[in-house]
C-alpha cells in the first residue's frame, strides 16, 4: 500500500474517532421556555409541572441530563397508568428535542467546526485512501486477499466495525437523545436545505447518503473497465442523493410532505398509514400526484419493469437500500450463506415479511375506511410491531449492522416484503434470466462465493443451466468473477430462459430424446 | 446387464470420477457407488487452487457440491491412497491396508507434474502445481521469500505466475519456446499474451530454458541457471512444464498401459469390466483428427464421465464421440475461448481473419477452409462468445460471411460492454471487400434487451 493512502485511512479513523467522541462533549441545561418551544400544546403545562426540578440545572453529560430527564417522566406516566387515566399518559417521546435543545457548549456554537472536523475529515480521509486504489493495475478483477483480510473475512476488525454498526443503529432508533450532538451540528446543513433544523433522521441520511457516495467512488476504482458496474454505481448514487436526499428535503421546504418517490410499497411500509395518506391528500395536486405516483409504482411499475428487465431495474440500480449494500456493502459480499438450508430459511421468511405486511396493510386501509372503528386497536398494534421488528430491527439492526457477518444483503434477501413481490414476478414472468455460456463451466466457484444474494450461482452453470432465481438482484457480479465468460445477466424471450440440459453441449456421444 | 447390487469403485474424485458417479445414480437407482481419493474426501474444483492461494476464496468455496449432497445421493466417500490393484480377484488395497471388492472399476486418477530430470529438482522449494497438497506445499515454500522462478510456458505456469505476484512476489518466467504457448496459439494472440505478462511487471524471457537448480547446504533452492548461462536467485521454482497421467500404481500390473492407461473408444481397457476416463487415460486411437490420444481438459473429463456412466447403465454403450471442441482459460485479466480448430500455424488450405483492438488487449482470430469458406474455428481473447452460436455454425459449416453478420448475436460480453463487434465488422468488410451488415435490431426491441 502507498504511503499516502496509508495516511488517508489514518485521517479516515481520526474523523470517525473524532465523530464517536462528540456525543460525549458538551454541558446540558434545560429551561422552561425550551419546553415551551419544544413540547406540543397540550402537553406543555404537564410538562413543564414535570421538568421543574431541572430547570436552570447543568449537567456535565447527556448521560446525567437523560437519566433525570427519564426517571421524571415515567414517574409521572407511571403513576397516571396505575390510575388507568389513559388519556392523559404522554405517549410522545420529547427526550430527543429537549435533550437537544438543552445542550450547551462548542457543538451548539460551532457545529460547522465539529462536522468539518469528524465527518469532513473521514469522508478526505477515505478519498486520499480510494483514488488512488488499483492506479497502476490493468483492469480486472480485484479480490486478492479477500479470504486473508480481517476486515472482509469476519476477522477482529470485521466483529468491530459490525459491533459498531448495531450501536449506532440501535442508539439511532431507539436512544437517539444520546446522540443530539452529532445533530445539532449537521442543523446549518439542514438549515440550508430545507429551513428546518435537523433531525436524527437528517443526520442518519446525511452519513447514509455520504457512505453511498464515498463508497460509491471505490466501485468505481474497484470495478474500472466494467461498463455495467460503472452505470449501476452511478445509477445508485444519483437514486440516494437526488431522490432519497434532496428531495424529500426540498418538498419540506417547499411545505409539502417528506416523500421519496422511489420507494414503494410495501418496502415503504407507511405508505398507507393515516397520517401518510392525510399528508399526501392535503397537499394540492402534488401531494395526489404523490398518492397516485405510489399506487401506479405498485400496481404498474413493479410488474411491468420487472417483466422486462428483472428486479434489479430497482434492487441494485435504484433502490436506498440496495444501494448502500452495493457500496459500503461491497468489501463484504463473499459473506453470504450459500448453503440449501439458508436458501430454506430465506423463503420462509423473506415471504412472512410479505404477507405480514401485505395483512397489515389491509387492516389499515379496511380500518381507515370504517374511520377509526372495531380495528383502531389492531391496527395501531401491528404498526408498532412492524415498525419495531422489521422496520427498526431488520432492516436497520441487522440489514446494515450484519454486513460483516452474513454479508451485504441480509435485510434485501431475508427481509425486504418490497423484494419479495418483485422477486415473485422475476421468478414467474420475466424476460431476465442469467445465461449460461454452453459447457464452459469450470465449477470453480467465484460466482456463488460472490454473489451476495447467497445464489448457488455455480450448481446451474455447472449443468449449463440459466440461473432463474426470485432472490438475483442482477448486480452482475458473478458475470464479472466468472473466469471463463460463462455468466451474462440478459433480458430476453421467455422461451427457453429455465433450460435443461442433460448432456452438457460439447458431447455427441450420448443424446437424450425427447 | 443385471443393474442389482453392482459395486462400482471409482478411483479418483476429479471432474471425471465424480461426473461418472453422479451420472451413473441418476440413471442407475442400484448400484452402489463407492470413489476413492488420497487428495481429499469431497470433490472440488482443480481449477480453482489457484484462487485459495490467492484469498479469493476458501477450500470450501471450491466444492462444487455441499457436504450432504454425497450421502443424499448415496455415493460413498473414502478418503485413502491406493497401494495396489489385484486385478485378478477384483480387490483394490489401501495404504492402511484396508481392502476393497468390486465388481466395475473406474480409473480417474488424473495427472501428476512432469519433472524432466534437472539436477536439483528435488530440493526444498522446487515443485510443480496439480494438487491440493502441492498448493499447500507452495503456501509454505513461498513463506517470505523475496523471488520465484517459474520454468515452462503453460497453462499452470502463468497461473503460478499470477498467484506469486498477487502476493507482491517478484517472478521471472522461462519460457522454451519464441512466445508465450506458442505451441498452441497462433503468433498474434501469443505475443497479445507476452505483452500483458510483462504489463504484470513478470520478468517474461522467451527462448529460455532451464539448466540447472542451485541449492544451499541446506538442500533448500537458492538459485537457478538458465541455458543463457544467466544465474537468477530465488527462494522458489515452479516446474509448471506439463503433466503426465497419474498411473505409478498400476505400472507393471497386467493392465495396459503406455503413456496414459490405454482404452478403447468406450473406455475399456483390457481388463474386462476395469475403464479408465480423464487426465489418467489414453486412447489407443484419436477420438476425431483434432483431438490427441490423451485428453488433459476439465470438459474433456466431463464428456469422458458423462458417456462412461451413459455406457455403465444403459443397454447402449456407445462410443465417445466429442463435437466441437471448446475450451478456455485466463491469462492473468485476459480471458481466452476458443471454439473448433484453431492450429498455431497454417498452410494455405486454410485461411485467418484476425481482428484486434487499439489497445492490444482484445482480439479475434477466426480460421476458415480456404475452398469453400467455411468457418473452421475461433480464438477470443477479452471478448466472450457464445458457446451454442459456434458450435451450431462450426458443425453446420456456415460460411464466415455469415458468422461474421451474425457476430452481435455471437457476442457474451457483459451488458454495455464496448461493442466490439461492430468494429470487427467493418474490419471485416474492408479486408474481404464485403459489405456484410448486422440486421437491423429495431429500437424497441433493443431497449428491452431482446437477442433476436
Amino acid at each position: 500500500m502507498k504511503k499516502l493512502q496509508i495516511i488517508g485511512l489514518l485521517v479516515f479513523v481520526l474523523g470517525f474517532l473524532i465523530f464517536s467522541y462528540i456525543p460525549f462533549l458538551g454541558t446540558y441545561q434545560l429551561e422552561k421556555e425550551m419546553v415551551e418551544q419544544k413540547v406540543k400544546p397540550e402537553h406543555t403545562d404537564a410538562m413543564v409541572r414535570i421538568l421543574k426540578p431541572m430547570f436552570g440545572r447543568q449537567y456535565g453529560s447527556n448521560f446525567e441530563f437523560i437519566t433525570d430527564f427519564n426517571e421524571l417522566f415515567k414517574e409521572y406516566n407511571y403513576d397516571l397508568k396505575v390510575r388507568e387515566e389513559w388519556d392523559q399518559v404522554i405517549w410522545d417521546d420529547y427526550a430527543f428535542m429537549l435533550t437537544k435543545s438543552a445542550s450547551q457548549g462548542d457543538v451548539r456554537e460551532t457545529p460547522l467546526l465539529f462536522l468539518g472536523g469528524s465527518i469532513l475529515i473521514a469522508v478526505i480521509g477515505a478519498m486520499i485512501y480510494i483514488l488512488p486504489l488499483y492506479k497502476d493495475e490493468p483492469e480486472g478483477i480485484k479480490n486478492n486477499g479477500i479470504y486473508f483480510s480481517s476486515m472482509k473475512s469476519r476477522g477482529v476488525l470485521g466483529i468491530i466495525t459490525g459491533a459498531y454498526l448495531i450501536l449506532f443503529y440501535v442508539i439511532l432508533y431507539w436512544f437517539p437523545e444520546y446522540m443530539t450532538n452529532l445533530v445539532l451540528m449537521l442543523d446549518p446543513v439542514s438549515q440550508a436545505i430545507s429551513g428546518n433544523e435537523a433531525s436524527q433522521w437528517f443526520l442518519y441520511g446525511f452519513i447514509y447518503t455520504l457512505a453511498i457516495l464515498v463508497m460509491g467512488i471505490r466501485m468505481f476504482r474497484k470495478y474500472k473497465g466494467n461498463a455495467y458496474q460503472t452505470l449501476r454505481t452511478g445509477s445508485v448514487m444519483f437514486f440516494q442523493l437526488a431522490f432519497a436526499f434532496l428531495l424529500p428535503e426540498i418538498l419540506v421546504l417547499l411545505n409539502m410532505p417528506w416523500h421519496d418517490f422511489k420507494n414503494i410499497w410495501p418496502l415503504d411500509y407507511s405508505f398507507f398509514y393515516e397520517y401518510r395518506i392525510d399528508g399526501m391528500v392535503s397537499s394540492g395536486a402534488l401531494g395526489m400526484f404523490m398518492l397516485v405516483w405510489g399506487i401506479i409504482l405498485i400496481v404498474l411499475g413493479v410488474p411491468v419493469l420487472t417483466y422486462f428487465y428483472g428486479k434489479r431495474w430497482y434492487c441494485s440500480w435504484v433502490c436506498g437500500c440496495g444501494g448502500l449494500a452495493e457500496t459500503l456493502g461491497d468489501p463484504y459480499r463473499q459473506l453470504s450463506d450459500k448453503s440449501l438450508k439458508a436458501w430454506k430459511i430465506e423463503r420462509y421468511m423473506i415471504h412472512g415479511v410479505l404477507v405480514f405486511a401485505v395483512v397489515m396493510t389491509l387492516v389499515t386501509i379496511v380500518n381507515y375506511f370504517m374511520e377509526f372503528g372495531l380495528l383502531g386497536q389492531a391496527t395501531d398494534q401491528l404498526h408498532s410491531i412492524y415498525g419495531f421488528a422489521i422496520g427498526s430491527a431488520f432492516a436497520g439492526v441487522i440489514g446494515t449492522g450484519f454486513y460483516p457477518f452474513m454479508g451485504n444483503r441480509v435485510w434485501c434477501r431475508f427481509g425486504c416484503p418490497l423484494a419479495a413481490y418483485l422477486g415473485l414476478v422475476q421468478r414467474f414472468k420475466s424476460r431476465f434470466r442469467i445465461t449460461t455460456n454452453g459447457g464452459q463451466c469450470i465449477s470453480c466457484g467465484n460466482c456463488s462465493t460472490y454473489c451476495e444474494m447467497g445464489i448457488d450461482v455455480r450448481w446451474y452453470a455447472q449443468r449449463g443451466q440459466n440461473i432463474v432465481r426470485s432472490s438475483c438482484v442482477g448486480c452482475g457480479i458473478c458475470s464479472a468473477v466468472c473466469p471463463r465468460g460463462v455468466l451474462k445477466l440478459e433480458n430476453g424471450e421467455e422461451e427457453g430462459r429455465i433450460n435443461e440440459m442433460p448432456i452438457i453441449i460439447g458431447n455427441k456421444s450420448v443424446s437424450v430424446k425427447p | 446387464m443385471s443393474k442389482t447390487g453392482r459395486k462400482i469403485v471409482i478411483i479418483g474424485n476429479g471432474i471425471s470420477g465424480i461426473t461418472c458417479a453422479r451420472n451413473i445414480r441418476k440413471s442407475d437407482d442400484q448400484a452402489e457407488i463407492l470413489v476413492i481419493s488420497g487428495e481429499t474426501e469431497h470433490f472440488f474444483s482443480r481449477t480453482a487452487l489457484m484462487y485459495i492461494y490467492m484469498g479469493h476464496m476458501k477450500y470450501e468455496h471450491t466444492k462444487p457440491y455441499e457436504d450432504w449432497f454425497w450421502e443424499k445421493n448415496r455415493i460413498g466417500l473414502l478418503k485413502a491412497w491406493i497401494e495396489v490393484v489385484d486385478f485378478d480377484n477384483k480387490k483394490i488395497l489401501c495404504h492402511n491396508g484396508n481392502s476393497i471388492a468390486y465388481d466395475i472399476l473406474v480409473l480417474a486418477t488424473g495427472s501428476a507434474p512432469n519433472k524432466f530430470g534437472w539436477e536439483g529438482q528435488d530440493l526444498q522449494g522446487v515443485q510443480g502445481l496439480y494438487s491440493i497438497q502441492d498448493l499447500e506445499e507452495m503456501e509454505e515454500n513461498t513463506q517470505n521469500i523475496h523471488k520465484a522462478v517459474i520454468v515452462g510456458g503453460g497453462l499452470i505456469g502463468v497461473e503460478m505466475a499470477e498467484m506469486l505476484s498477487s502476493r507482491k512476489i517478484p517472478v521471472t518466467f522461462l519460457v522454451r519456446e519464441k512466445n508465450f504457448w506458442d505451441n498452441v496459439l497462433p503468433l498474434e494472440e501469443a505475443e497479445l499474451i507476452n505483452r500483458h505478462i510483462r504489463e504484470h511487471h513478470i520478468d517474461l524471457r522467451l527462448e529460455t530454458e532451464l539448466k540447472v537448480i542451485l541449492g544451499d547446504k541446506d538442500k533448500r533452492v537458492k538459485g537457478v541457471m538458465t541455458s543463457e548461462g544467466d544465474v537468477i536467485d530465488c527462494q522458489f521454482v515452479g516446474l509448471t512444464v506439463g503433466v503426465s497421467p497419474h498411473i505409478t500404481f498400476v505400472k507393471d500390473t497386467k493392465l495396459a498401459t503406455n503413456r496414459g492407461i490405454l482404452i478403447d473408444e468406450y473406455f475399456r481397457t483390457n481388463i474386462p469390466e476395469v475403464y479408465a476416463i480423464g487426465d489418467c487415460a489414453e486412447f489407443k486411437e484419436v477420438p476425431s483428427s483434432d483431438r490427441k490420444n490423451i485428453e488433459q481438459v476439465w470438459y474433456t473429463g466431463r464428456m469422458h464421465g458423462e458417456t462412461l456412466a451413459h455406457n455403465l447403465t444403459s443397454g447402449k454403450p456407445q462410443p465417445y464421440k466429442p463435437g466441437i471442441w471448446f475450451n478456455s482459460a485466463k491469462f492473468f485479466d485476459i480471458e481466452y475461448q476458443t471454439y473448433g480448430w484453431v492450429p498455431p500455424v497454417w498452410d494455405s488450405k486454410l485461411g485467418s481473419f484476425y481482428w484486434e483492438d487499439k489497445g492490444g488487449k482484445i482480439c479475434l482470430r477466426f480460421i476458415y477452409d480456404n475452398s469453400n469458406k467455411k468457418i473452421m474455428g475461433v480464438n477470443a481473447f477479452g471478448f466472450r462468445l457464445r458457446h451454442d452460436f459456434f458450435d451450431k455454425a462450426i458443425s453446420e459449416g456456415w460460411l464466415l460471411d455469415k458468422v461474421i453478420s451474425n457476430l452481435d448475436r455471437a457476442n457474451f460480453n457483459t451488458e454495455f460492454y464496448k461493442p466490439h463487434h461492430k468494429a470487427v465488422l467493418e474490419q471485416y468488410n474492408k479486408e474481404k471487400g464485403t459489405k456484410l451488415q448486422f440486421t437491423k435490431v429495431p429500437f424497441f426491441k433493443r431497449l428491452i434487451g431482446s437477442r433476436t
